[in-house]
């Protein structure tokens, strides 16, 4: 099976997987050198919907997508909640699972803002920390419907959420933010449940922290890429095997199309959301109809923000990570 | 910050150094030993995290000729302007796209 092209792809066969050999080095093999790479690399925008993105990289080597995908996770810094104090807890819920819940609540405060607080710091200041109170006790409710079963009409405060977080600015915080800047990002988070005479009283303190450290300061949902598929319909395909050869695929890669003369034929419309399954080798008859590839220097990435930062400042913040981490130690290097 | 130090060299000298990254990892071992790797006069470049509970990157550099340190430069210089170049082309790519698509920024 052969793909005539000069682009590096590789080939899904029923078993195996192979490469077609394009006649000249292409990026995955060839000298870096910066003139090439800036000639070559092409950056396409998708999909931008603020905190969801999609972006094509094209004409670059994977280890590049790979390292800035690795930034975005994990040394990307945002906020979240790192310690609890807890002077009141007679719900449920431990301290312990209740304090690690809090700290997976997403922070809407934006990190680009604030310092890393040092460690040896015994009292936070208003560069690094960020307070909140959670003050919550559970009451028999006397109004409403004395009729109704529903834990919402019996109890007062019977669910804790995210809603209930009261944000204490410290010092000029009040003046440099909005309380709906800096609390969670969304405010149905659940958080314990009680019941009458069980209480909360908490004081969390959120500070800026990396991925690499705790999963919670991950500022993406997802950050990823992958290969650009590629689907070859080499002979022609009518009928009934061509609504089979559709349905082999993930909707919208696989048109059919009226011919003259009145038969159904399948086409290719587009294969960039193909799931790339192997479905077509499972028929005798449609196995040697298609060439299925992926193109190794174009990449998908795609970037889903928790809602700190959008997901082009995330990546810009990724690139610019990787870039002061050269130069410092280029700077090291001149030094010894 | 990381420190990058060297470890101890052998009869090569110079051309074949072994570096150690404190606090570094996979992210940036393995940017660095693709760049490097491609260069003509690098004879080999591998990284490995030794240990997984010390939190270092060796990175090794042999060399047909010249000194690994300035592969070693060479590939982090390469990777600031690679970074230089991705910031510019996707800060106008998203203005463009966005004119196009009347989202305001």
């Amino acid at each position: 099976m052969d793909v005539n092209d000069e682009k590096p792809r590789i080939i899904l066969e029923e078993y195996k997987v192979t490469q077609n050999l394009p006649s000249e080095t292409t990026v995955l093999d060839e000298t870096f050198d910066i003139r090439k790479f800036k000639k070559k690399f092409r950056i396409v925008i998708v999909r931008y919907e603020k905190y969801e993105m999609e972006f094509d990289f094209i004409g670059v080597h994977p280890f590049l997508a790979n390292t800035f995908r690795r930034l975005m996770l994990s040394e990307v810094p945002s906020m979240a909640v790192e310690k609890v104090f807890i002077y009141n807890n007679t719900s449920i819920i431990q301290d312990e699972i209740l304090s690690h819940r809090l700290g997976l609540v997403p922070l809407k405060a934006n990190p680009r803002l604030f310092e890393y607080r040092s460690e040896e710091a015994k009292e936070g200041s208003e560069q690094d920390t960020l307070e909140f109170e959670l003050k919550v006790k559970c009451t028999w409710n006397k109004e409403g419907n004395k009729e109704s079963a529903r834990a919402d009409d019996i109890y007062k405060n019977n669910n804790v959420y995210s809603k209930h977080f009261t944000w204490l600015p410290i010092k000029n915080q009040a003046e440099m933010f909005k309380a709906e800047e800096v609390g969670p990002i969304h405010d149905d988070i659940l958080l314990a449940k009680m019941r009458p005479g069980h209480e909360l009283d908490l004081k969390l303190l959120a500070v800026k922290g990396i991925g690499k450290d705790h999963a919670k300061f991950s500022p993406v949902a997802t950050a990823f890429y992958r290969l650009l598929p590629d689907i070859k319909i080499i002979r022609e395909v009518e009928g009934e095997a061509a609504e089979r050869l559709q349905k082999c695929f993930s909707p919208g890669v696989i048109s059919l199309r009226h011919s003259k003369d009145g038969r159904k034929v399948a086409v290719v419309n587009n294969s960039r959301y193909d799931t790339s399954s192997r479905n077509v080798y499972r028929y005798e008859d449609l196995k040697d109809a298609v060439i299925m590839s992926k193109i190794q220097d174009h990449i998908i990435f795609t970037i889903e923000s928790v809602g700190a930062m959008t997901a082009d400042v995330i990546f810009t913040e990724a690139v610019k990570i990787l870039k002061n981490k050269c130069l410092s130690l280029l700077d090291e290097l001149s030094q010894s | 910050m990381p420190i990058s130090q060297l470890a101890s060299s052998e009869s090569a000298g110079e051309r074949s150094k072994t570096f150690v990254f404190e606090d570094e990892g996979h992210t940036l071992g393995n940017t660095l030993r693709s760049i490097i790797s491609s260069y003509k006069d690098v004879q080999f470049c591998g990284y490995t995290i030794s240990h997984p509970a010390e939190k270092k990157m060796n990175l090794r550099i042999q060399m047909y000729e010249g000194r690994a340190v300035d592969a070693l430069r060479r590939g982090l210089e390469d990777l600031v302007n690679v970074c230089d170049h991705t910031l510019d082309l996707f800060e106008n790519e998203l203005t463009t796209f966005k004119k196009e698509n009347n989202i305001e920024s």
